[in-house]
This record gives C-alpha cells, sequence and structure tokens, in this order.
C-alpha cells in the first residue's frame, strides 16, 4: 500500500504540471497581444490626454470640481487590458505549479529537487515566482511573454526529456547542503533569468534610441512596444540590480557547495565539471559587475555579458547535466 | 576628496589624464602598471579566466578522473599527446591558467592596496563642504517657516537638530556656517567601499589559504575488510598523498578497525530497485593509552579522529579464499577485496599466491553477489545484495612479476609470463564456486575453498561473504581558512553592493521674517533608494520645527 501512494501522487502531480504548462502557455499568447497591441495604447493615450488638456482648456472653469485633473492623470497611464490577463494567467499557472511541485515533494518524501526533473519544477517555479514578486515594485510585464515562454519551453521540455519516477535518494544526496544549496542556486538561476530578459531588451531599446538620434522621427512614429518599456539606461541598471542580487546568492552556492562536497567527497574544491562551470559562472558575472563600472563597458557590452552569464547558467543546467562525465551525476537520467 | 580611489579607467572616475608613458623607464613602468592595476585590465583577465576554466570540463583532468585521461589516451593516440603539451589534461595547474590568475591577482593587490590607503584616511575626514546651490542637486526639498523672533538662531537651531538627526541614523556630520547660512554636511556609507575592500582581499586570502594550507594537508587511503585494523602510519596505508610540509612524523598514532559495514538495497519491484543506500561503516578507534571509541563513517558524515577526518570512498565484497596444496597443506587464507564493476555488484579481483607451489599462481576472479546467466551463456548479477553469491576463477601459473621489486597493483594481474590454466582457452574450465565449496585446482596443484563467513546457524547467503570499506584519511588545515576568507568575502559583498553611500546637506538661509530650509541629496553610486532618504531626511525634520513652518514644495527641481 505504502508502495502505490507516492506513484499515485506523482501522477496527480505530472497532470497538474501538465495543466500549468498549457495555462502558461495562454499567458505567453495574452503577453504576446500585449506587446504587438502596446504601442497602439500607448499613442491613443497620448491623443486622449492631449484631447483632454486641450478641452479642460478650452472650456474655461467648467471642470472646477477638483477630479477632472486625477482623472485625466490616472488615465493618462494606458491600461494594458491583454498584460493583466497575461499576468493573471501567469499567476493562476503559478498555482497548479506549485501544487504540483510540492505533491511531488510529497510523493518522495524529501525536497523536491534532487533531479534533473525536479531541478527544472522547482527552478522554474521559483523564477516564475520572483517575476510575480518582482511585479508587484516595478511593472515588468513587457518581460511577460519571455518569462511564461521560458517556462513553458524549458518545463515542458525537462517533463517530457527528464521525468522520472520517484526513487529513493542516492547517500550523496542525503544531506542537508541538498536543501540549501540547490534552493539557492536556483534561487540565483532565478534572478538571473530576469536580469537576461531585461539585459535583452535593454539592448534592443538601446538600437532604437540610437536609430531616433540618428536619423529623423521616421522611427518614432513607428509602432513598437519599445515606446511603452523604460529607456535602456533604466533597464540596464535595473538588470545590475538583480543581476547582483543572483551573484550574491552564486555566491553563497559555491561556498555551501564546497563545504557540501567536502562532506560527501572529501575535498572542498575539485574542479570537477559541475564545480567549473559554476566557477565560470561566477567569474562570468563578476566580469559582469566589473565591466558595469568600467568606462566603455557600461551599456551595451555589458549587457551581453548579463546575457552571456545566462547562458552559461542554462547550459549548466542542460547540456553540462545531461553529457558531461563527473562526481555530480544526479541527473537522475540513466544512461 | 572622500570620494574612494577608483582605476583611472572606472565609469565614475573622473581623472582624463593622458595615458602616454613618459620617456624613460620609471615611466613606461609606471604606465605598464597602470595598464596593469585598471579596470579594463581586470575585467579582460577576468574573462580569460573564465574562458580558460572551460576546456577542463571538456577533457579529462587527471585529478579529478585520471581514468578518464588513460581511457582518453586510448581513445585519441594521436591527439591526445598534443593536448598533454598544452597542458590540457591539467588545465588548473597549467602554465597558462596559472599564468592568468596570477596576473590577476597582482591586478587586484595593485588596486586594492592603494585603494585602502586611500579608504583609511577617507575614514579620517570630514564630509566635504556645502555646495553653494543645492538646488542644483537632483534629490532637493524645501520648506520656510515663518519666524517672527530672531532668524539666526531659528536657523542655526534648525540646522543643530539636522545635525543631530543625521548622525544619529548614522552619518558622519560637519557644520558649515558661513555669513548668511547654516549647514550641515553629512555623508555615509563608507561601509561599501569597506565592504568592497574585505571582498577583493578576502579573495587574496582565499588564494593564500589554499596555496599554503594545502602544504600542510594530507590524505591517505585504505582499504579495510571487515574484521581488519590498520594504525595511522605512513607504513599502513595504501596510498599517501602528503602536501609539501607533511612528515611522516606528524601523523597521530592510532588505531582503527572496521567492525562491520551495512548497507541496503532497494528490494525488486520497488521503484529505484536494486540501488544501494545507507553505507556505514562501522569503525573502533583506539589511541595509544585511551579508550577504544566506536565510530561511524557514512557518506555526508565523515568521522573525527583525532583531528583527521575519515571519509567513506567507497565499498565491495572481499571474499575469503583459502588454498591448499596437493599435500592439503594451507598456502594462502586471505579476505581479498574484489572491485565492484556495475551497479549490481558484479566485482572483479586478483589473487596471488607468490609461496608454497611449485610456481607462483596467480587467480583472476570474478564474483556475482546475484549469479545468473545471460543468454549469451555469460554470468552476471542482478543484484547487489548476497542472494545467490558465486565466484569463478581464471587460474594462471607461472612468474607474477613481483619478485623483482617493481611495485604491482594487488588489482592487477600480469600474465605476461604466465600460462592460463584453468578458464578461457586453456582446456580446463574455469573455476566456479559458492560460499562454502572447494574445488580441485587444475593439473593436481590442490584445491581451493571459498570460506562461508556466515555464523554458525545463520540461514541464507546473507552474511556468507565480508565486505570491505574503502577509507579515505584527510588532514586539512586549509579548510577552516579558506571557508573564513570565504564568508569573510560574502559579507563584503554584501556591504559593498546593498550598502547605500550617499551624501546629505541641510541648509538654513535666514530671510526677512523666515527662514528657508533646504534638504538635498546626492548618490555615489548605484542607490534606488535615495529620493525616499531624502523625504524622509526632510519629514522627519519638519517634525522637529515650529509648528508654523509649511513645505514650499514636494519636489523643486
Ligand atoms: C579575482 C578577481 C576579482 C574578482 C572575482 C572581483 C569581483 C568583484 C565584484 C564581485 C565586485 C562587485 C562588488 C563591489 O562593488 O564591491 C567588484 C567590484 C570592483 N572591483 Fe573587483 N574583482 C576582481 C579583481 C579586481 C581587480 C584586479 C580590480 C582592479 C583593477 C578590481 C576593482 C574593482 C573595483 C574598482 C570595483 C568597484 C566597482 C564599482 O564601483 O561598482 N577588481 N569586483
Amino acid at each position: 500500500m505504502p508502495g502505490t501512494d507516492p506513484l499515485l501522487l506523482d501522477e496527480i502531480s505530472l497532470l497538474l504540471v501538465w495543466t500549468a504548462v498549457a495555462i502558461y502557455v495562454l499567458a505567453f499568447i495574452a503577453y504576446a497581444i500585449d506587446l504587438a497591441r502596446r504601442s497602439d495604447l500607448a499613442l491613443k493615450a497620448k491623443d486622449q490626454i492631449v484631447a483632454r488638456e486641450l478641452v479642460t482648456a478650452g472650456g474655461g472653469g467648467v471642470i472646477s470640481s477638483g477630479s477632472g485633473a486625477p482623472a485625466s492623470a490616472s488615465s493618462a497611464k494606458p491600461r494594458y487590458l491583454w498584460a493583466r490577463l497575461g499576468t493573471v494567467l501567469t499567476a493562476l499557472g503559478f498555482v497548479f505549479h506549485l501544487v504540483a511541485t510540492v505533491l511531488r515533494g510529497v510523493a518522495a518524501g524529501r525536497v523536491p529537487w534532487s533531479n534533473m526533473y525536479e531541478f527544472a519544477l522547482t527552478g522554474l517555479l521559483l523564477i516564475i515566482a520572483v517575476y510575480l514578486v518582482v511585479l508587484t515594485r516595478y511593472d515588468l510585464r513587457f518581460l511577460g511573454s519571455l518569462m511564461t515562454g521560458l517556462a513553458v519551453l524549458l518545463l515542458g521540455g525537462a517533463t517530457l526529456a527528464f521525468h522520472v519516477e520517484v526513487v529513493p535518494l542516492a547517500d550523496p544526496l542525503k544531506s542537508v547542503w541538498l536543501v540549501v544549496h540547490v534552493f539557492v542556486a536556483s534561487l540565483a538561476t532565478a534572478l538571473f533569468a530576469l536580469a537576461f530578459g531585461l539585459s535583452v531588451v535593454q539592448l534592443i531599446q538601446t538600437r532604437r534610441e540610437r536609430k531616433l538620434l540618428d536619423g529623423p522621427t521616421d522611427a518614432e512614429t513607428k509602432r513598437s512596444f519599445l515606446r511603452t518599456v523604460p529607456n535602456a539606461e533604466a533597464l540596464e541598471s535595473l538588470a545590475y540590480r538583480f543581476a547582483i542580487v543572483g551573484f550574491i546568492f552564486w555566491t553563497f552556492t559555491l561556498i555551501a557547495g564546497s563545504i557540501w562536497a567536502n562532506d560527501a567527497w572529501g575535498r572542498f574544491w575539485g574542479f570537477d565539471t559541475k564545480e567549473v562551470w559554476t566557477f565560470v559562472i561566477w567569474v562570468l558575472y563578476a566580469g559582469y559587475i566589473h565591466a558595469r563600472a568600467t568606462r566603455g563597458w557600461r551599456g551595451t557590452r555589458s549587457a551581453w555579458l548579463s546575457i552571456i552569464g545566462f547562458t552559461a547558467v542554462l547550459f549548466n543546467f542542460t547540456i553540462v547535466n545531461v553529457f558531461f562525465k563527473g562526481l555530480h551525476a544526479y541527473s537522475g537520467l540513466t544512461t | 576628496m572622500t570620494d574612494p580611489l577608483r582605476p583611472s579607467d572606472h565609469a565614475d572616475s573622473t581623472s582624463d589624464e593622458v595615458t602616454q608613458p613618459r620617456l624613460g623607464v620609471v615611466g613606461w613602468l609606471r604606465w605598464g602598471w597602470r595598464q596593469l592595476t585598471s579596470m579594463r585590465t581586470a575585467l579582460v583577465l577576468l574573462l580569460l579566466l573564465a574562458i580558460a576554466a572551460v576546456p577542463g570540463s571538456l577533457v579529462p583532468q587527471r585529478t579529478a578522473d585520471p581514468n578518464g585521461v588513460t581511457q582518453y589516451f586510448t581513445d585519441n593516440p594521436d591527439l591526445a599527446p598534443v593536448l598533454d603539451k598544452l597542458s590540457l589534461f591539467d588545465v588548473y595547474s597549467s602554465p597558462w591558467f596559472s599564468a592568468i590568475y596570477l596576473l590577476l591577482f597582482i591586478s587586484l593587490i595593485g588596486c586594492v592596496l592603494p585603494r585602502t590607503k586611500h579608504h583609511w584616511k577617507a575614514l579620517r575626514s570630514q564630509p566635504p563642504r556645502t555646495p553653494a546651490r543645492l538646488s542644483r542637486l537632483d534629490d532637493h526639498r524645501t520648506r520656510t517657516i515663518q519666524v517672527d523672533a530672531d532668524t539666526d538662531a531659528v536657523a542655526a537651531a534648525a540646522v543643530e537638530s539636522a545635525a543631530a538627526q543625521l548622525r544619529k541614523s548614522g552619518y558622519r556630520v560637519a557644520r558649515y556656517d558661513s555669513r548668511g547660512s547654516f549647514s550641515v554636511s553629512a555623508e555615509r556609507g563608507y561601509l561599501r567601499e569597506t565592504g568592497n575592500l574585505l571582498f577583493h582581499g578576502a579573495l587574496v586570502g582565499v588564494l593564500i589559504a589554499v596555496g599554503v594550507g594545502g602544504g600542510f594537508t594530507y590524505t591517505g587511503q585504505r582499504v579495510l575488510v571487515e574484521g581488519q585494523a590498520f594504525s595511522n602510519s605512513l607504513l599502513d596505508y595504501s596510498s599517501f598523498n602528503p602536501g609539501r610540509f607533511v612528515g611522516g612524523d606528524t601523523l597521530t598514532p592510532y588505531s582503527m578497525t572496521l567492525d562491520k559495514f551495512d548497507v541496503t538495497y532497494v528490494p525488486p519491484g520497488q521503484p529505484g530497485s536494486g540501488q544501494a543506500g545507507n553505507f556505514v561503516a562501522h569503525v573502533t578507534t583506539q589511541t595509544p593509552g585511551g579508550d577504544a571509541q566506536d565510530g561511524e563513517v557514512r557518506v555526508n558524515h565523515p568521522l573525527d579522529v583525532q583531528g583527521d577526518r575519515v571519509y567513506l570512498l567507497g565499498n565491495g565484497y572481499a571474499p575469503t579464499v583459502t588454498i591448499r596444496d596437493a599435500d592439503g597443506k594451507e598456502v594462502f587464507h586471505d579476505s581479498v577485496a574484489f572491485l565492484p564493476q556495475d551497479a549490481n555488484m558484479t566485482s572483479l579481483g586478483v589473487i596471488k599466491v607468490a609461496d608454497g607451489l611449485p610456481q607462483q599462481l596467480g587467480l583472476l576472479g570474478f564474483f556475482y553477489p546475484t549469479m545468473d546467466v545471460l543468454d549469451s551463456g555469460a554470468l552476471t548479477s542482478t543484484y547487489g545484495a548476497l542472494e545467490y553469491p558465486t565466484l569463478t576463477l581464471r587460474v594462471y601459473e607461472g612468474d607474477l612479476g613481483i619478485d623483482d621489486g617493481t611495485p604491482r597493483s594487488v588489482y592487477t594481474l600480469d600474465p605476461s609470463k604466465m600460462t592460463q590454466i584453468a578458464g578461457g582457452d586453456s582446456g580446463n574450465p574455469a573455476i566456479q564456486l559458492m560460499p562454502g565449496q572447494t574445488e580441485d585446482l587444475p593439473n593436481g596443484l590442490g584445491t581451493i575453498t571459498f570460506e562461508n563467513e556466515a555464523p554458525p546457524g545463520a540461514v541464507g547467503y546473507e552474511q556468507s561473504v565480508k565486505r570491505f570499506a574503502s577509507l579515505s584519511i584527510h588532514r586539512d588545515l586549509a579548510g577552516p581558512w579558506v571557508l573564513g576568507f570565504a564568508l569573510l568575502a560574502l559579507f563584503g559583498l554584501l556591504a559593498a553592493l546593498f550598502v547605500p553611500r550617499r551624501r546629505m546637506w541641510v541648509k538654513a538661509t535666514p530671510r526677512d521674517g523666515s527662514v528657508e530650509i533646504e534638504y538635498a541629496g546626492l548618490a555615489r553610486g548605484e542607490d534606488p533608494t535615495l529620493a525616499a532618504a531624502v523625504d524622509q531626511l526632510a519629514d522627519k525634520h519638519g517634525a522637529t520645527l515650529p509648528s508654523q513652518s509649511h513645505p514650499d514644495t514636494g519636489k523643486v527641481d
């Protein structure tokens, strides 16, 4: 009896994962439509303000109740209905995703991050969670399609390619460091992901800004969601803020990992493949932070480093886990 | 004046000095040093370091995976020597990798030392003079209070209370009163630069601790069969890797006996069936003159003995074999560790009988804890526990090649000077035994027995074969230092990245019947919360002012 229980739980969990993926697909679509429509809305909103100001000016003392000015101020900010729908859907998908992850943990009787499938499950859960939390402070919904797109691709892909039954943990994994080290690494990944998204948009925005500076107003009238997005400098400093928090977590991951390695394998550091890549990523982001402070490197070049850094993170998670030989053979996939 | 010192190509640096060297050796040297300690060089070296580390994950490394290297040489006989010339099997000790990180650290030290000196001075200096026109700063608030009495006194008091308030929130303050206005200049966030210097300094600490500490570190390996003991001395290790400063006499004397080795296997039919886990080596340690102590060595839980740490590296079966000559006299009796070859513990081992028989005898054995026969007729093991233990042996007769003093691994047999007399094409079948069974050796040489080690009355095969544990004993003096510096780096980093560094000014200017109070803040570096901080300062300070005051503006830009 206790043997069938976990299997059933895992099956339910899997069903929920697919539901979450489906909802993320819908969220992705909503966000994509939002991006496509944004410039229109922004233009219209601008027109509206202009129109209202004209009305107020022309109407003399007609609007004197005091409600006029605040009303125009609040409607000046266009309301992105599709983006809002996208966020609602993302949050809904997140709930399913969360329950699925918890169930997987219950089925396994341990934390749900100890093989490739579970790393993906928890890692993407954190990416979406960080994204949703950040939304309460900054309007980053223009990253919505990127984030949900990432979730759909990686979560769907990982579930197809990496899903394995719940099996007992291998001895080296039975450690509190599994809980701490892997969780913090996933958290760092989530922050790097957000920084990555912002850096990508920053690059596109920089291109647009440069065109605006160069050419006549031809580009200005071109409709693009970019006109509703913060300028490149703001994007860059936001990306930087997420990246440095991620970097702190990654530094901690590195330290916690070597303490664990010392317990499990009797040495802090041995340049095992996974250790090499953790180090490479750390150095890349240290480079990114330096680049931000180096004349001639701030802006586009440092944005590229953020992108390269996150590419290395993804590479570390996918290719290194599956194809590289090493002590960290915990993908749970038998070769 | 109190800005942290930065390399001249730092993004915030204002020095646009021409970097052309003045003629002469000293000029060139100075120029070179400036290049080496510039931000750009640090950045390029960091990126180079990242790139240079990658090949070590693509090609097997001697330190991490020596067998992988050997395999690579067999698989790529042409390519491997070339890669070896380029140190690609020892990337992390290669000249080019070392060059990169040494240059990086020289640059680091060259960068950090002058900054530390500068920062030390800055820590003792006064916050800078209040700018003449505070309203030119981005974050600026103004309020005017109506005053009937002595405006000068009110202004002075307001600035005094602002100074007290700022001091209380951790600012360093200085008063700058001049004719016509009173002001306080405040600065905080020196911890940011302290953190930055601490971080970079701690990295040097990590490097030194690893480099020097490694010299005081030793690791030794030893295989123990259940019931066996070893003593902590050079002679008793099967391999020993001392650091540069470790002598044989530095080992703490103690002995350790492996009483029992436990392992569990997931039974068939369950998810993960056959998976081994819960490895425990039960040991007894004894120090000279001390009491015997029981201990456990488990994965993730090394055992501390007299400052050494004992790790469990591996385990396996050690079949006990007795060989007798034609007269029935015992010539060999030992439990021999067999190395596991797969997850179901198919194990390979070598038995060497050097004396007592007409010629030396070598036996190459396979052990299957749960033997099964494949369709091809080959034997295999289908489960790691002792369900149907079977030992098969090929026998070689001749010269073991151990008499000339060349060291030979106990796990390999060199049959080049031997003749196979059982198994393979020898004409005799390989010997196949289960615990408790005895067979004749070929050519009337004698007999061989696979001893059953189970206690009398035991049922089944569960305890019929002894196990061994492969232990690794470490003394690591570097570890705590490395960890200490790493944590220092982490704390330094937290301060360097998150402590806001800013200046604040409060200035009170007496006017006719009123006093104008200005609040302004200036960020030094990344500081997203500055505007809020200025607001807070203005609000809090406003509450202490005479009640007839009224804010002029929320924001004056
Ligand atoms: C082992 C090599 C190095 C690593 C891993 C490293 C890492 C870092 C990190 C993580 C930061 C951000 C934390 C902070 O702002 O304090 C930083 C900042 C900084 N590093 Fe390094 N660094 C290294 C070498 C160097 C070298 C050689 C220099 C001198 C040229 C240098 C100069 C600086 C400076 C000036 C900052 C402050 C940047 C700012 O103003 O934001 N670093 N470094």
